[in-house]
């Protein structure tokens, strides 16, 4: 499978008052097209900043990468044209209506008129939002507003899509809906998806391959199998073992069980 | 390109302001006390300059709205960052340029629309000033709006919250206010005020209205007030657009 995405020595420093913060170190990494990526770390690690400057959102401060062929520092454009993002928070204004977004953002990419609200129609008929076109972003559930926040991700078409920690704060029913769209994604259209995640049953269920960081550079890779037996010694470990044995310390997932999707 | 981002980004944020319709009388409310309680104590007192006292007062009214409605547009944009809608655009291909220009160009249409409020309110408290000249007041309204604005969404764009933005804000402004001479002329300050306010650029903005007011439409303070005016306009605007070019918000 050819790759979509490819870093080498990816590395990003904050300059702060109390001095330099190294945030990603050297991540280098490989994703497949086609792929769903989870990616995971302890909070901290550098997962979002890293998810930043693949997004063109933050320059980095070392190392190269391309997306979809695009290099991220040469053809930025390039990137963002492939490229669709969901950042952690979402990014509809509560004030304003799913139509008045999802048009809005067929429009920031640049589609004429009559195709951005074509657009819009078809991605609401996707993603199961069409009976809430009217309504306003801030009176729709948590799930409903994830869905839209992909929608506005999906405008385009891109080949790659990066999620940020997805479904946080869903219920189980909203995370189960959102695994299965994001299968379902890969599966017609050949998406690549790239996703961070803290919940461990998440990343085993939807990722075909893994990339846990840790304190900013890749710590182990592969599907989850190889991961138990190469780290945890046995299939039958858990991948919260797993990743202990990765990280030493644990996925910095709320306290208690991750929740499991009915 | 750039003319489409800018007009899309524009209509959403005027969009906005329409729905907000309390919000966007509330912005008049101050310079209209000011105008009603303040006002009829200067009809009496020599201020030094040519005309009725509404015509000092006005064109320092108008600018005080642009100055106080503008260095705080930057807020919108720290709340804007909360909700992911900074990021979310700056993901897609739309010029950055634009995502400033909309939001400063819809900003200097609410603050010439309050202007137009203001004037028309003088004009019942008994404002006499000729049409070219109310004018070219709009027009230093509009200056004056894109600039500070500008500067506005840049430091919005840094800041992590409106807590630290507001103090940044107020020191500015306050001081602006006082020594620009918007509501008295500095024509009667003492000579070292006098001379300190002449490092505030508003001052300048300030007298050219002020002339304007009054149909002197070739003075110095006219150029001096132009050239500031631009000069500011286009600088913020730099700065602006090299903030939103380059934050990672």
């Amino acid at each position: 499978m050819p790759a979509v995405i490819s870093t080498a020595g990816l590395a990003r420093t904050f300059r702060t008052k109390a001095g330099p913060v190294d945030a990603v170190r050297c991540v280098d990494l490989t994703v497949h097209e086609g792929e769903i990526l989870g990616f995971l770390g302890p909070n901290g690690a550098g997962k979002t900043t890293t998810l930043r400057m693949l997004t063109t959102l933050l320059k980095p401060t070392g190392g190269a990468a391309t997306v979809a062929g695009c290099d991220l520092a040469t053809d930025p454009a390039g990137v963002r044209r492939a490229s669709g993002y969901v950042a952690q928070s979402g990014g509809a204004d509560p004030q304003i209506t799913v139509r008045e977004e999802l048009v809005t953002q067929g429009r920031l990419y640049r589609l004429p008129k009559a195709e951005a609200v074509a657009r819009a129609a078809e991605l609401a008929e996707e993603l199961d939002l069409t009976s809430l076109l009217d309504r306003k972003t801030g009176a729709l559930s948590g799930g409903q507003r994830r869905r839209l926040d992909i929608a506005m991700a999906l405008t385009h078409r891109p080949k790659v899509l990066f999620l940020d920690e997805p479904t946080t704060g869903l219920d189980p029913a909203g995370r189960a809906d959102l695994w299965t769209l994001v299968r379902r994604l890969r599966d017609e259209h050949g998406t690549t998806v790239f996703l961070t995640t803290h919940y461990l049953d998440e990343a085993d269920a939807l990722a075909d391959r893994l990339v846990i960081v840790d304190r900013g550079t890749v710590a182990a890779e592969g599907t989850p199998n190889a991961l138990r037996l190469r780290h945890a010694g046995s299939l039958d470990a858990t991948l919260q073992d797993t990743f202990l044995a990765i990280t030493g310390r644990g996925p910095a997932a709320p306290a208690g069980p991750a929740p499991v999707a009915v | 390109m750039l003319l489409h981002d800018t007009a899309l980004v524009y209509g959403r944020y005027l969009r906005q302001s329409l729905r907000s319709r309390f919000a966007l009388l509330f912005g008049v409310l101050t310079p209209l006390l000011y105008l009603l309680f303040f006002g009829p104590l200067l009809t009496e007192l020599p201020l030094g300059g040519q005309g009725s006292s509404w015509q000092v007062l006005v064109p320092g009214l108008l600018l005080q709205l642009g100055l106080f409605g503008a260095l705080f547009a930057g807020f919108a944009v720290i709340i804007e960052k909360g909700q992911g809608v900074v990021e979310r655009m700056r993901v897609t291909p739309v010029s950055r340029l634009a995502l400033l220009l909309g939001r400063v160009l819809r900003d200097a249409t609410v603050f010439v629309f309050q202007a137009v409020l203001l004037v028309l309110a003088a004009l019942v408290m008994g404002l006499r000033a000729p049409l070219a000249g109310v004018l070219i007041g709009f027009a230093f309204v509009a200056l004056l709006t894109l600039s500070l604005a500008s500067v506005s969404y840049a430091l919005g764009m840094k800041v992590r919250t409106p807590q630290e933005f507001g103090p940044l804000i107020n020191m500015v402004s306050m001081p602006s206010m006082l020594l620009s001479g918007l509501m008295l002329p500095m024509t009667l300050a003492p000579a070292w005020l006098d001379v300190l306010s002449h490092f505030v650029p508003f001052r300048y903005l300030v007298d050219a209205v002020r002339d304007a007011y009054v149909g002197h439409y070739t003075t110095p303070h006219m150029l001096y007030g132009t050239l500031v005016a631009l000069a500011s306009t286009a600088l913020s605007v730099t700065l602006g657009t090299r903030v939103f070019r380059t934050t990672g918000a």
